[in-house]
């Protein structure tokens, strides 16, 4: 008996607490620098497109939201053609993030995307692309990887490691 | 003397305009207690949810289930809103304004908001479902039950003031308030009050998270919404009568008038209920009814029987 009458008299002292609320179009909640929002196609330290178009972002997609069409340039480099993804599908799992070998693909922390046409959600390259390196600045993956383009292959090059076999036993 | 036609609008405005007013107070106040702001983008500080709430209310589909009773299905809802507005008959807001100065207004009082148990029951049977009908059975017993040390508790009062008319009751107060020498029987009626009006944490009828919504499960639209204004002209019943018979009704320091100091108390206690709501968690079904015929109704025969005797002492 007595419990009730104390549990009500904190609860009346809540009268008094701070608010937890964020009054949220004038106040924006503050998100963490992990949260999985908007998927944006980030670039290298020089600018290039980091996307090489290997297909795994849509292949690891559950809901199959990511379409994109792979294309070589003149220098044998792989880009992607065009890269669609339907955010009205997309359930921000983060999974392109992880799949994704050149750190192309992040997910922002911004979720404020709402639309009032359908189709308007379905976002085009150039709508994706941004100019920033994202959460992986000075990353530029063929520095790391190495690229076998017409007439030099991977490790021919001055100042270039040859690549390891991964299948070997020998160290 | 004001004239009677007047009383009558005028309370009758007064209190649907307060159990319309009840759904933006309950929300806020809910939310203040749990450290959030409640509704405040509609209107100054959110009241046009009020009217937002009509709005929608009246728009919705107004739907009759096909395996419904649908004479007894329309007519349920009609039952609480007139017998908790008939209550407000006797009750007594300041000298003089009162819609009927009854002499056994007390026994008019118990009589009607019994008669509200109607709409719970008949609601529920009529809907034709089983948690309607479990909520209408649990309504029923749990009326029964409290109501019984609900008026026994009343009797105390009776027994100290010598009148069934809540005025003359009120006038009886005028050296001390009731709620000093009839304390236990004011928690008694408390408690009967809250299981009266079927608020938390006696909503068992009701029972969300076991029932659906209980009794008004298969209800939509307005026919809701007059069980929703009903609860709510409930529980300002209840605070009203409360104030009424321990807290002196309209007496009060005089820099006031009488109908203010009324409103102000029976707005504390409608507080109290909605603190109820946003602190106690619901008892089971049988602790309520253990509670109730166990603990409440032997101690509210003690408490008629301490005071009627404390009384014939003084007397001789």
């Amino acid at each position: 008996m007595f419990s009730l009458v104390r549990s009500m008299w904190l609860i009346f002292l809540h009268m008094f607490h701070k608010r937890e609320t964020f009054q949220y179009p004038e106040q924006k909640a503050p998100l963490p620098a992990r949260w999985r929002g908007r998927i944006a196609l980030t670039r290298d330290p020089d600018g290039g497109e980091r996307c090489v178009g290997c297909y795994l972002c849509a292949a690891a997609c559950p809901v199959d939201c990511i379409s994109l069409q792979a294309t070589e340039d003149d220098s044998g480099r792989r880009y992607p053609e065009f890269f669609r993804i339907n955010f009205s599908r997309c359930i921000f799992c983060g999974f392109c993030e992880e799949a994704c070998p050149t750190y192309a693909i992040q997910l922002l922390p911004d979720f404020e995307m709402a639309e009032y046409n359908r189709q308007n959600l379905v976002y085009e390259k150039e709508d994706l692309l941004i100019n920033s390196e994202g959460k992986y600045p000075g990353y530029n993956y063929y520095n790391v990887a190495g690229m076998a383009i017409r007439g030099k292959d991977k490790g021919d090059a001055q100042q270039e490691e040859p690549p390891v076999d991964i299948k070997s036993l020998i160290p | 003397m004001i004239n009677i036609w007047w009383i009558i609008g005028g309370v009758l405005f007064a209190l649907l305009n307060t159990a319309a007013g009840l759904i933006w107070v309950e929300r806020r106040m809910l939310a203040l207690w749990q450290d959030r702001y409640g509704p405040n983008r509609a209107g100054p500080f959110g009241l046009l949810v009020v009217l937002a709430d009509t709005i929608k209310l009246f728009f919705k589909e107004d739907w009759i289930p096909p395996f419904a009773d649908k004479v007894v299905f329309v007519f349920a809802p009609g039952v609480v809103m007139l017998s908790v507005l008939m209550s407000f008959v006797v009750m007594p807001f300041a000298p003089g304004i009162v819609v009927a100065d009854l002499n056994i207004g007390l026994l008019f009082f118990l009589a009607m908001s019994s008669l509200g148990v109607y709409s719970v029951v008949l609601g529920g049977w009529a809907s034709n479902n089983k948690y309607a009908l479990l909520g209408a059975m649990r309504g029923a017993s749990q009326m029964i039950s409290y109501e019984v040390f609900m008026g026994l508790a009343l009797m105390g009062v009776v027994v100290l003031s010598g009148s069934f008319n809540l005025a003359e009751i009120v006038e009886a107060q005028r050296k001390v308030w009731f709620i000093i020498p009839q304390f236990i029987g004011f928690l008694i009626f408390l408690v009967a009050g809250v299981a009266e009006t079927h608020r938390l944490p006696f909503d068992i009828p009701e029972a969300e998270s076991e029932l659906v919504a209980g009794f008004h499960s298969e209800y939509s639209g307005m026919k809701f919404g007059m069980f929703f204004i009903g609860e709510y002209l409930g529980v300002t019943l209840i605070s009203g009568m409360l104030v009424t018979l321990y807290f002196g009704g309209w007496l009060g320091p005089a820099f006031l008038p009488p109908v203010l100091w009324f409103v102000i108390k029976t707005f504390a206690f409608i507080m109290l209920f909605i603190l109820f709501r946003a602190s106690m968690p619901r008892p089971r079904y049988d602790q309520l009814m253990e509670y109730g015929w166990k603990v409440l109704f032997p101690l509210s025969i003690l408490n008629l029987m301490v005071t009627a005797a404390i009384k014939l002492w003084l007397n001789s």
